[in-house]
């Protein structure tokens, strides 16, 4: 598909571009800071991902193979609208395959393949404050992050063992990265924090709340936890019924009304692979290679 | 000090020289006014507070005493005036010069406050047991086990019962959460603790058994505090020496008995007048 002409490249004029590479810079200056960016309008309303595709088109180039997942999958609404999105007003070369991909924007996850160093994952985030649950005022979350007053985040999960005998917290887990911000890294399950300590470059943007942060390659993020409650990147304790595979985050799927469940990888990709590989679950079927 | 103790001694200004003569003033107030506008808040207050003593700040609806006690602790900027605070590291440090964090930092260690109204000094949102541990956590404490001890430890020493550890503020009586307030105020052995009223608001029944149970911390822990509160009950009961307010300035201070059972300032005779009245 070619560009619109009637569009400036990725839909964003060059100006509001500029104005987030230099928040996007910012951010990766200061790993897990958050900085206020002037969020614009976007032809899609907030909750669907606004904050990420702003930061998607100031980070294309005309080169670039984006890859839009929301949940791990490639073919939900979501997913489809924004790729449909930046292949209209870019022009750009899309793929469901991570590993063909430069720029990847989510929503809820991280692709069970590791990513590489010329690749930037783009997150959308709803609210990207971790302190708001416990203190609603801006100005004094403002204040807690510039002093280091973390205190509050432990109270969080002090009350969630309190309530559930463990930490019950399993998305938007609350992450230190660098041993200085405390992050949130957007509703991602907690099973996928450890990833982040990655090669490629994580970006974060929030549309409604203006905000933009970023992990450059390699950074340390660290999950919250306590000494006797230590974190655990938890996922439900069965194999791929597709593809068998232990070690993915899966998602579990009503198969009828009687209540029939099975568990399936969330990353539609990763599953697709490894069933191409000749990989089967105890539900699977074997896919063909042209998988598209 | 009985009164008659302190009468024979013959002193009616400021004894402080003498009780506590020993040791360096924890706190050192010198010259504070602070005025809202046109009208006065508090005017030229000055005194000293030494370790293990109890300060009470008297005078009728207006007078200036929560004004000043939030100057002092640093929740409002006097206009005039010093308050030095006897710091671990530094020794006496001007509060007011200090940095941001720095301040900050004391008013979530070596102090406390405790507010009239519960709700200003809890986090409703959050269980029994997660206001205690808060200030353990908020400097480092990790380990939930032993926060969670802590925490039943110092519900205990309040008289609520460790069933209610996780339940929510909202759920316990007035007189409860006052305890509670307490308790995570206390719970990280501070060296100066502000009192705004802190059996105000609540039946007369449920404040004797507050002012017993504080009583028994203060002594027990050796608490510096001061203490605001237009009862002169409280007074009695807790404070070693008082301050006596009107119109925002100190019309009279010294010895509680002393200045309760032998009141020098016209004010202050009415006001101990009015109470024996009762
Ligand atoms: N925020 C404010 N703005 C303007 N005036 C104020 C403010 N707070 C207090 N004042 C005034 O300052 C004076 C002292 O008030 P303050 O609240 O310190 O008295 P108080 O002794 O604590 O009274 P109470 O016993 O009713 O709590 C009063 O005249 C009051 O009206
Ligand atoms: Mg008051």
């Amino acid at each position: 598909m070619t560009q619109n002409v009637q569009y400036n490249f990725a839909y964003l004029d060059e100006q509001t571009k500029r104005m987030i590479r230099r928040a996007l810079l910012k951010a990766l200056a200061i790993p897990g800071y958050q900085v206020p960016f002037a969020s614009r309008e976007m032809p899609m309303p907030y909750g669907w991902g606004t904050g990420g595709v702003q930061v998607s088109a100031a980070v294309l180039t005309p080169g670039d193979t984006l890859k839009v997942i929301d949940q791990g999958a490639d073919d939900t609404t979501n997913a489809v609208s924004i790729r449909k999105f930046f292949q209209k007003t870019a022009g750009v070369a899309v793929t469901e395959r991570t590993g063909e991909a430069s720029v990847i924007q989510t929503r809820h996850r991280i692709p069970e393949a590791p990513l590489t160093e010329d690749q930037i994952l783009v997150y959308q985030v709803p609210i990207p404050e971790p302190l708001r649950f416990l203190e609603p005022r801006e100005t004094e979350t403002r204040k807690m992050h510039a002093l280091e007053e973390y205190g509050l985040m432990h109270v969080k999960l002090y009350e969630d063992i309190a309530r559930h005998g463990h930490i019950a917290t399993a998305y938007a887990y609350p992450v230190k990265v660098e041993g200085r911000y405390v992050m949130d890294p957007s509703p991602i399950p907690k099973f996928d924090n450890p990833k982040m300590e990655m090669a490629a470059i994580q970006l974060f943007g929030a549309g409604r709340e203006q905000r933009i942060y970023a992990l450059p390659p390699y950074s340390r993020v660290v999950s919250l936890d306590f000494e006797d409650y230590p974190f655990e990147a938890s996922k439900a304790e069965h194999p791929c019924a597709l593809c068998g595979a232990t070690h993915s985050y899966l998602d579990e799927v009503i198969m009828d009304d009687a209540g029939a469940r099975m568990f399936v990888c969330s990353d539609t990709d990763f599953c697709a692979g490894r069933r191409a590989a000749g990989h089967l679950g105890e539900m699977g079927v074997p896919v063909e290679e042209d998988r598209t | 000090m009985s009164a008659q103790e302190a009468g024979q001694s013959g002193v009616h200004a400021d004894p402080s020289h003498q009780a506590w003569a020993a040791a360096d003033p924890l706190l050192r107030v010198s010259g504070v006014s602070k005025s809202y506008g046109g009208r006065i808040g508090c005017a030229d207050v000055t005194f000293d507070l030494y370790p293990g003593e109890v300060m009470g700040i008297v005078g009728e609806s207006g007078s200036g005493k929560s004004t000043l006690l939030s100057c002092l602790a640093g929740h409002l900027v006097p206009d005039r005036g010093e308050v030095l605070f006897d710091t671990r590291a530094g020794g006496l440090r001007d509060t007011m010069t200090m940095s941001e964090p720095e301040r900050r930092m004391l008013s979530r260690t070596d102090w406390a406050f405790v507010h009239q109204n519960p709700r200003d000094g809890l986090r409703m949102g959050v269980s029994a047991g997660g206001n205690v541990g808060e200030r353990l956590m908020a400097v480092g404490a990790r380990h939930y086990g032993q926060i969670r001890d802590q925490a039943l430890d110092w519900l205990d020493r309040v008289e609520i019962a460790a069933d209610r550890v996780d339940d929510r503020p909202g759920a316990f009586s007035g007189g409860m959460q006052q305890r509670l307030q307490i308790a995570r105020n206390l719970v990280t052995g501070p060296r100066l603790v502000f009192m705004d009223e802190p059996t105000g608001g609540l039946d007369v029944s449920v404040q004797a058994r507050l002012l017993d149970l504080l009583r028994g911390l203060v002594r027990e822990m050796g608490l510096s505090a001061i203490i605001v509160t237009h009862d002169l009950a409280v007074v009695r009961l807790l404070a070693d020496r008082l301050m006596v307010m009107k119109s925002g300035r100190v019309v009279e201070a010294g010895l509680t008995d002393q200045v309760l059972d032998d009141p020098q300032h016209g004010y202050t005779q009415l006001l101990v007048s009015s109470v024996l009245q009762v």
